[in-house]
């Protein structure tokens, strides 16, 4: 089996490992077997974005090193650590003659779970392998960081259509953000939380009883506010959808 | 700070004054002000909502509008590079034109300017079209102390100025209000007929409006774009209230962020093909008003004397900082409709006369981060305002390297900044993450009740405020992949 290098990415770790293994079992069914080096932690992104850059610089350094030591493509289950590994910390290190090159090298090796199997393992191979049986009515929210920062958009939408049992409907206004943010959530909780209501209202509307997505992160803020109103409806990570 | 190269005539020290709209109150006690008022909601909304269906729509119309976004970014970039020389040109022109040009280093002097002027002319009335220039100089307020009337032509800004309001976005500044406020406001104020109809009260205010221009002694605007090569100016506006501004009154003065520039006539019309299109989805505003010098000689009509006062108020600070970008801004106001904070919270609430993703940036850029430090935290980094930035700005990448200099300014809340260095220490020892880890664990595990927590502790406590948080689970993903079948061992 090929070997791909997996970034669970800390989110992951702590609240959703079910969607970790779901991305092991989806790579292992296409025939790459998931490594998993268990010294990394966190890429630093809540601190970047928070302004803390010494402390970014400090888990970006730690993640580098420790993403150095693997060979092969790593994977990672987060549009958000993504973008911050393949975009924000070559601009952390600029100037860096260690952790600069590095950054860059590291970023042009690194994917995201989707862009990884429809871009690089490629959407035919993919069909042919994979025949998730997850049925129910499906709605997708695009995370930004993983459309806006790393331009992926239809990627995600093949992969989940191969789940051909699910009835999938398009949420209103879809590209809006959910209010998540990292720290925003809790430094600007009132708009974060309008921005999530919002977000809820346009779920609702598809009716749809599963939410997927590609950021735990987001999930973890549409599943907060879905949990809060009582709403029949939960999310999953795309990598649980395709391993059903 | 001086600009190396620039005129001295126009790099200066800035000016202390505050760009704020004077609010009492703190952020957070604005934005919930803002959040519970339903007015405001339904207003946003139906605006919002609409430009930026329009501005979408308005670039579909232009073929290759990416690469036009993309020309018209390097015209910016170009000129802002070269800003020493094209100021030096755009003032020769204005002055070879017939028109007077007036360096102003700050707000202060700026109106100082205007005043001036009017002094001169023996003004007592002055008609203005709309400028955010002077909104950040606070030139109303100004001229109305040194005892002059001073009355807003732009519809929108009429509105405000009766209502005793600021603009709460750039390019419309009563976006806060609904047609049937307005309507209350105009029957009250200068006698409409009490209507919802939109037509009904634009007729009102034309009236209104019409007398005003032909007795005021100046007309006062803002300049959307000079250009550098002929020393024009470059008006756009959809009312004809900028024309009749600019022409009835004996003398114009003209506003205008020392930035605004562009080299040539071709560039302008790069610039023209986006502006309109990335504000309210037109090919182009009704009235795009191009003004060469004052009335000549030959002339009918026009000005007899015009005065253009070149605002720097921090733009040659910024252009020698890391949020230089900010001044390529052509201020469309598309960022501030593709914004879902400002969406929900609108313009009054920021505190600042620019609000939304551009003002996030270019107010603590201008005025200092240390007397700034929230306004860039107001966004979720969505990235939606980068996307629909006529110039392509990387408003994102600003906000954050402007949280960052409020983090080396000190200005990072206290128990964030602990728990990022914990953080950070945790996340650069691996054994110590994971006994993070299982501490969140057993943490979550207490206050959770059937999976779920309703209120974290302490600062968490934002979280919970709209959203449960869930119980993590008994086992890492460490754990578990640990026990999986396939699972390679470690290499150490």
């Amino acid at each position: 089996m090929k070997k791909a290098n997996l970034f669970v990415t800390c989110i992951i770790e702590a609240v959703r490992p079910e969607a970790g293994m779901a991305v092991v079992s989806v790579l292992e069914k296409l025939g790459w077997q998931a490594q998993f080096d268990p010294a990394q932690t966190c890429c630093g992104q809540p601190a970047y974005n928070g302004g803390a850059w010494d402390e970014a610089r400090a888990m970006a350094r730690h993640t580098l090193d420790v993403l150095a030591r693997s060979e092969g493509p790593i994977i990672v289950p987060s549009g958000s650590c993504a973008d911050m590994i393949v975009h924000h910390y070559p601009e952390l290190f600029a100037g860096d003659a260690k952790y600069g090159p590095l950054a860059e090298s590291i970023g042009q090796r690194t994917f995201e779970f989707a862009q990884f199997l429809a871009d690089e393992i490629g959407m035919d191979e993919v069909r042919t392998r994979l025949h998730p049986q997850f049925s129910g009515a499906v709605t997708y929210h695009p995370s930004c960081h993983l459309l806006r920062g790393m331009k992926i958009d239809q990627q995600p939408r093949k992969l989940l259509a191969l789940a051909d049992k699910a009835e999938f409907a398009e949420m209103p206004n879809a590209n809006e953000c959910c209010g998540f943010g990292g720290l925003f959530a809790i430094k600007m909780s009132e708009v974060s939380g309008a921005m999530l209501a919002r977000k809820l209202d346009n779920i609702a509307q598809t009716q749809a009883q599963t939410v997927v997505g590609c950021d735990v992160s987001c999930l973890l803020n549409i599943s907060g506010g879905l949990h809060r109103r009582g709403a029949a409806c939960e999310t999953k990570h795309l990598a649980e959808i395709l391993d059903s | 700070m001086a600009v190396p190269g620039l005129p001295s005539s126009v790099s200066f020290q800035t000016s202390q004054s505050q760009m704020s709209t004077s609010h009492p109150i703190t952020f957070h006690e604005r934005i919930e002000d803002a959040l519970g008022n339903a007015q405001l909601h339904t207003a946003l909304n139906r605006a919002t909502q609409r430009f930026a269906t329009q501005r979408a729509n308005g670039l579909a119309s232009l073929p290759n509008a990416d690469g036009i976004r993309d020309h018209a970014r390097l015209i910016r970039a170009h000129t802002l590079s070269n800003l020493d020389r094209y100021i030096a040109q755009f003032a020769e022109a204005v002055e070879a034109s017939g028109g007077h040009i007036h360096f102003a280093k700050d707000a202060a002097e700026a109106n100082a300017i205007c005043l001036e002027i009017a002094k001169q002319t023996g003004a007592k009335k002055v008609v203005k079209g709309k400028s955010m220039v002077t909104e950040e100089t606070h030139l109303n307020d100004f001229l109305e102390q040194a005892g002059l009337e001073v009355i807003e032509s732009d519809l929108g800004e009429r509105i405000i100025q009766l209502a005793g309001e600021t603009p709460s976005h750039i390019v419309a500044p009563a976006i806060h209000k609904t047609k049937e406020e307005i309507g209350k406001l105009l029957h009250q104020t200068i006698g409409a007929p009490l209507t919802d109809e939109p037509e009904v009260m634009t007729a009102a205010a034309r009236e209104h409006l019409r007398e005003v221009y032909l007795t005021a002694d100046i007309g006062v605007s803002g300049v959307n774009f000079g250009v550098a090569e002929t020393g024009s100016i470059c008006l756009v506006e959809n009312e004809g209230n900028g024309r009749l501004t600019t022409t009835a009154p004996r003398v114009h003065v003209a506003f205008m962020g020392m930035e605004r520039l562009v080299p040539a006539m071709a560039d302008l019309s790069v610039m023209l093909h986006v502006l309109a299109r990335s504000a309210t989805g037109q090919k182009l505003s009704v009235y795009t008003n191009i003004i060469t010098g004052p009335r000549r000689a030959n002339e009918p009509d026009g000005p007899d004397e015009l005065h253009i006062i070149l605002v720097d108020n921090g733009r040659s600070k910024v252009l020698a900082s890391e949020t230089a970008e900010i001044l390529f801004c052509i201020r469309c106001g598309a960022c501030l409709n593709a914004c879902p904070v400002y969406r929900e919270i609108g313009g009054h609430a920021y505190g600042s006369v620019y609000p939304g993703p551009v003002g996030s940036v270019l107010t603590p850029s201008l005025r200092g981060i240390e007397n700034w430090p929230e306004m860039p935290h107001a966004s979720s980094l969505c990235g939606a305002c980068r996307e629909v930035c006529p110039v392509r700005i990387d408003l994102p990448k600003m906000l954050v390297e402007l949280r960052n200099q409020g983090d080396k300014a000190g200005k990072t809340p206290v128990w964030l900044k602990a728990g990022l260095m914990a953080y950070r220490t945790a996340a650069t020892h691996p054994a110590l993450f994971k006994l993070g880890v299982q501490m969140g664990q057993l943490g979550t595990r207490v206050l959770a009740r059937a999976g779920w927590i309703n209120r974290l502790p302490g600062p968490l406590a934002g979280w919970t405020n709209s959203r449960d948080f869930p119980q993590f689970p008994k086992k890492s993903f460490s754990q578990m992949f640990s026990q999986h079948g396939n699972a390679e061992k470690p290499r150490n």
